[in-house]
């Protein structure tokens, strides 16, 4: 499978990364070498194969349902570029 | 008196406890010898201050007689862990000036056992790529020259364009840059497809990655989760030991960090291997292997057999579908884990006409090249109509990847003997016209370890015909890196250690 132009520029959309119509030619080039290497994959019969979903099977552990964190705002929206008052600052979003 | 930086971590523990040296003392030499090592870029931020309040700290404890695993021992940490108060990039432009309000579990566990931070060290861009190039900071260069460069043409290049000069492997090329270059007597790293491995190899260093599940991954900027391992590279097996007995450990902030009691790893250093079984994996014996390389793996069983081990052939017929399935595993969850990169809560931003603007324009400006290549591969292969074809198909082949180790180890075999990489430590900037697939072909050895969730350890073999450090890789049962550095202490007692001298 290969992606055209207009994938890679939908990809971009996706991946919410702006990317000059100058750089499209360049990427499509690279994610279909990608795109190529990764092909050999189809000749793996995975007929009743479990796709796998934990690396070391375990069960998760469960803890009381009690607050252990919260109360520093101030540390959450130290590292902001934008913040007033311990609030993220944003363009308007609704209109 | 003797140059404390040439010392092994064991030997400066040593030291310390007969007070032959201060930790003060000690932090001091190295932090001289990262000023005159600026030009290799090892350090992307270094931090004397902190070194010396923590070192002064250490010999005070020390007077109390309160001692830890690594009292007073200087390390160089990865720019992927997050340090309480001290910037941390991941070496990306995104981060910009971020600065951690905590501290990772791993790094919070060495400043428990008296360890004291230097700086931290440079990486691939989100710990993505094999050479150190796709720093935001620039390459590291690697401290062993070129075969047949001598000294000044080596440092007119490190001062000039640096091409020609040796890449230290990556992601963790600041990490294993700096411990070869006696930077720091170990340094934290990690490790998502051989980031640790193949770093350690081309620097004549020793880098484990333990069995995913082993270090907690708490407060490190994540790649690929469930790829993702921390773990250190240091100078010998022994140090190496030491300095993940302290790293390693249950965190309840880390899910999938496994509840086990952690062994004394050094304990492991020196033990027989006779009665062993080491299995030699036919599969890797890959087309257009340098002999070098081969003569390598060769002589590596030869010194497990000599030593009282039994080698036997076996067969893990799904190696070469690791390194594109990881391709698939690995980008997906990186397209994942970077959505947090916005421009909102912390990092660079650059302004937009509307939200969806604001982020497109600021992870244009802020992440590079490879980096957004993942990220568009991985939402490509996640997307509606392609998640069948792709990502479930390859987690599918990571089950039946993970069922060749299980398989061997069934049939009796205790850990698995490959070469480290294919080849030695290659120039800067010799990959820049190559399609990335090549740039990627470094991890074929390393990269099965991290999709099967098994401990591997990388220790030089020996040299190339020009004197590079030629790394292998000791594989493991999951949850039994004892057995790596028993048969690693092996090795390294035979090769003995592979070192370079200054030239920067």
């Amino acid at each position: 499978m290969s992606v055209d132009a207009a994938t890679v520029r939908r990809i971009a959309r996706l991946s919410r990364i702006a990317l000059p119509e100058a750089d499209v030619g360049g990427m499509q080039n690279e994610i279909n070498a990608i795109l190529g290497f990764v092909e050999q994959l189809s000749e793996v019969n995975v007929d009743g194969v479990e796709p796998m979903t934990s690396v070391t099977p375990m069960a998760l552990k469960m803890r009381e349902d009690i607050v252990t964190d919260g109360e520093k705002a101030d540390l959450v929206t130290a590292n902001a570029p934008q913040s007033e008052d311990n609030y993220f600052l944003v363009p308007k979003v609704v209109e | 008196m003797t140059d404390l930086t040439a010392l092994t971590l064991d030997d400066a523990r040593k030291g310390l406890a007969e007070k032959k040296f201060t930790a003060v003392e000690l932090a001091k030499a190295h932090l001289d010898a990262m000023e005159a090592a600026r030009p290799l870029n090892a350090y992307v931020l270094e931090t004397p201050e902190k070194a010396l309040e923590m070192a002064a700290a250490s010999d005070a404890r020390r007077a109390k007689g309160e001692l830890g695993r690594l009292e007073g021992i200087p390390l160089g940490i990865k720019d992927l862990f997050a340090t309480e108060g001290t910037r941390t990039t991941a070496s990306s432009k995104i981060l910009g000036n971020f600065i951690p309000k905590y501290e990772s579990t791993v790094t919070s566990q060495l400043f428990r056992d008296g360890a004291v931070m230097l700086g931290k060290l440079n990486n691939d861009e989100f710990a993505m790529g094999s050479s150190n190039e796709t720093s935001a900071f620039g390459p590291v260069v690697n401290p062993f020259k070129p075969a047949n460069w001598d000294n000044g043409k080596a440092k007119a290049a490190l001062s000039g364009d640096k091409k020609g000069l040796l890449v230290p492997g990556g992601s963790s090329g600041g990490s294993s840059a700096a411990v070869a270059a006696n930077l720091c007597l170990g340094a934290t790293a990690t490790d998502t497809g051989g980031s640790i491995r193949q770093p350690a190899a081309f620097t004549g260093t020793v880098g484990i990655k333990p069995t995913y599940g082993r270090c907690s991954r708490w407060g490190i900027v994540a790649f690929a989760s469930s790829l993702d391992q921390a773990g250190p590279i240091a100078k010998t097996v022994k140090d190496c030991a030491a300095l993940m007995t302290s790293m390693a450990g249950y965190d309840p902030k880390d899910s999938t960090s496994v509840d086990l009691a952690v062994p004394d790893f050094e304990a492991a250093v020196g033990k027989s291997i006779a009665g062993k079984t080491i299995g030699i994996p036919k599969e890797y014996r890959v087309e257009g292997m340098p002999a070098e390389i081969e003569a390598l793996w060769k002589k590596g069983a030869d010194m497990l057999r000599a030593a009282g081990a039994k080698i036997v052939d076996v067969s893990l017929p799904h190696t070469k579908y690791a390194l594109p399935a990881y391709y698939i595993v690995a980008p997906a969850e990186a397209s994942s884990n970077l959505a947090r990169y916005d421009g909102v809560r912390y990092g660079v931003r650059v302004p937009g006409k509307d939200i969806a603007d604001l982020y497109e324009k600021t992870r244009a400006a802020g992440f590079g090249r490879e980096v957004k290549r993942r990220i568009m591969i991985g939402t490509y292969v996640l997307s509606a109509g392609y998640y069948d074809a792709y990502y479930l198909r390859a987690q599918k082949i990571r089950t039946l990847i993970k069922k060749d180790f299980e398989d061997a180890y069934a049939s009796g075999v205790d850990a698995i003997l490959t070469p480290a990489t294919p080849s030695a430590a290659f120039g800067i900037a010799e990959m820049a016209d190559a399609d990335p697939v090549q740039m990627y072909l470094n991890d074929v050895f390393t990269v099965t370890v991290n999709m099967a969730g098994l401990p591997g350890l990388a220790l030089p073999g020996g040299t190339d015909a020009s004197g590079l450090p030629l790394g292998l890789q000791l594989i493991g049962r999951p949850f039994d890196e004892e057995t790596l550095f028993s048969l690693g202490a092996v090795i390294e007692d035979q090769v003995g250690r592979v070192t370079t001298s200054r030239w920067w």
